[in-house]
């Protein structure tokens, strides 16, 4: 399986969008990079808007992933309480 | 009771899918006329799939918010005399090549991207291009703004736009998008949308930004990861663009893979550039190239090869190449920038006796083999006043632009030289790609605009080298030159109470 992998600014909103993504995606690895913070998982990665909302303490957009992101990898998959990457391989 | 708010789903298909129209009057061949000319076979536009669901009205939501962030940074930078807290002058220098040598790029994919969006049949891929060519018109809208502030302290920013038509190294990026540009919609697609911002991109927006960042630039890391989020939309138009392609028709497929294998070749050694970037002019350093490389080519794109295999799509022949060059590149590159830089709008330097170890520790099967004897020889000139530059002018691939300097990767000291004869005329090339991409269509790079024959033949000013920076509007011992002893490393002293 390849690896996918997410990047964000590193700041206070992000903080809790890679809190989130560690929590739903235990074997998820985070690396702190200058003023960035990539997160790399095996074959796949999911986003819950729930569980974001949870950590954020507020109704959070799953479409205001757009604000932070820097880059990623793989197919995306999108819709209202989710956001996923994976590679078919 | 508040009607029923539609889901993403629904909510893309209405303001997306909705907007397209049947053509009752109109022959839609006639209103599409670049759709076949190519070779490729649509036939169904509706399997377009736009991942990322982004509506027009969500799109301008989220970019103001972006734009309102990026701004609030850039004054609180210059209020704050932001140019005073990178880690050094020579860092600036680094921007300045981005100036001239990168966002003048965007701009070419702004027009490219409106080409595109308005020659291709399908609605969704139609405003997935608009999208993207306002995103290029903004990237190159911030990084001029974040620049102008540089402006004010640096040399070699202002007269970037007119720098990029006629500069030697500048044709480099200027004929790698004005190549994609002239070719038909869908290769443009491949060679920008895919094998530029997929593949591509992250090495110029992701590691060299992050380092950015590190020297102390807030204003570059901060239009650069702006800018590498709506890539990352980019990147997924590129890669729904093959995904469709590839699944169309099978006809497709070999067209496809030629495409690839240019592209991917004209955008690596683009990159170049960013190697020297990042191994050479970042006081602080981040990552090497070549670890940049492995990260985000070798683990990436591999990934993403493996899934384009389903249809019968293979890396490039030439990936052993790239492979044995990732420990090269940067040197060979930094060097050719050492000794041309009198004719350059931006300073050179030999590296810092710290920066040689760390290139070493970098670079353990290259470095001190090839090239530390190079630099210290190169230093040891310096400090008895015979700084070396260059004064002839290099041969130049027809195909990149590149000066020959590159070396055979079985000889690291032997330069790589081909050659192709077309209508009784020889042409040379600094690789087998860029001669393989030129015998494929080689009446389109004979008539390639190569800044030293253009020097040659008297079209850039006329006579010698003054008549040239004239031309290249470069003031001679201000913006050229060795870093040491330029007016950029003067005022830098100056504001850092250094005698």
């Amino acid at each position: 399986m390849s690896r996918v992998q997410i990047a964000f600014q590193d700041n206070d909103e992000s903080r809790y969008i890679v809190a989130a993504i560690e929590q739903d995606n235990t074997t998820a690895v985070v690396h702190y990079e200058p003023a960035m913070i990539r997160v790399e998982n095996e074959g796949s990665l999911i986003i819950n808007r729930d569980t974001v909302s949870e950590q954020i303490g507020m109704e959070w957009d799953v479409q205001s992933l757009h604000i932070n992101l820097i880059t990623l990898t793989g197919h995306i998959d999108e819709d209202d309480d989710y956001f996923k990457i994976m590679w078919n391989n | 009771m508040s009607p029923k708010k539609l889901n993403l789903k629904d909510k893309y298909k209405l303001l997306t899918r909705d907007l397209d129209w049947e053509f009752s009057y109109e022959d839609r061949k006639e209103a599409f006329p670049y759709e076949e000319f190519e070779g490729i076979k649509i036939t169904d536009w509706d399997k377009w799939e736009d991942p990322f669901r982004l509506t027009m009205e969500s799109y301008w939501k989220y970019q103001a918010e972006k734009e309102k962030k990026l701004y609030a940074i850039y004054d609180a930078f210059a209020q704050n005399n932001g140019q005073t807290n990178v880690t050094d002058a020579r860092y600036v220098n680094a921007i300045k090549l981005f100036l001239t040598g990168v966002s003048p790029g965007e701009h070419a994919a702004h027009l490219g991207f409106a080409f595109t969006g308005r020659q291709m049949g399908g609605i969704g891929a139609r405003v997935a291009a608009q999208m993207q060519s306002i995103d290029e018109l903004r990237h190159i809208q911030t990084q001029i703004h974040a620049m102008s502030h540089y402006n004010k302290f640096f040399d070699g920013f202002d007269e970037f736009n007119h720098m990029h038509d006629r500069l030697w190294y500048l044709s480099v990026p200027k004929s790698f998008f004005e190549d994609a540009r002239t070719a038909g919609p869908f290769e443009f697609m491949i060679a920008i949308g895919f094998s530029f911002e997929y593949v591509l991109t992250n090495l110029l927006f992701v590691p060299f930004m992050s380092g950015a960042a590190y020297n102390g630039d807030m204003a570059t890391v901060t239009f650069g990861f702006s800018a590498q989020s709506d890539e990352a939309r980019h990147m997924t138009l590129g890669l729904e663009i093959i995904k469709f392609l590839l699944e169309q028709h099978e006809d497709n497929l070999p067209i496809v893979q030629k495409w690839l294998d240019k592209w991917l070749w004209r955008g690596y050694r683009l990159l170049t550039l960013v190697a020297m970037m990042m191994d050479y002019m970042l006081p602080q350093k981040v990552m090497s190239w070549q670890e940049a490389w492995e990260l985000y080519f070798e683990d990436a794109a591999g990934a993403l090869f493996k899934d384009l295999e389903r249809y019968g799509i293979k890396m490039p022949d030439y990936t052993d190449t790239i492979k044995q060059e990732k420990e090269h590149l940067s040197h060979q590159a930094w060097w050719i920038f050492y000794q041309y830089t009198h004719a350059a709008a931006f300073h050179t330097w030999t590296p810092t006796a710290e920066e040689m170890d760390w290139l070493s520790e970098k670079y353990p099967d290259t470095f001190d083999k090839y090239y530390r004897p190079r630099w210290e020889l190169a230093a040891e000139m310096e400090a008895k006043g015979e700084r070396f530059y260059t004064t002839g002018l290099p041969q130049l691939c027809q195909t990149c632009q590149i000066p020959m300097a590159f070396t055979e990767m079985s000889d690291p000291t032997q330069v790589s030289y081909r050659e192709s004869i077309y209508n009784d005329e020889r042409f040379h090339f600094c690789s087998d790609p860029c001669k393989s991409i030129f015998d494929n269509e080689p009446e389109k790079y004979v008539n390639a605009w190569l800044p030293v024959h253009q020097i040659l033949q008297g079209n850039c000013g006329g006579g010698g080298l003054d008549k040239v920076m004239e031309y290249y509007h470069l003031d001679d011992g201000v913006a050229n030159l060795e870093f040491e002893g330029s007016p950029d490393a003067e005022r830098w002293k100056e504001w850092k109470g250094v005698a």
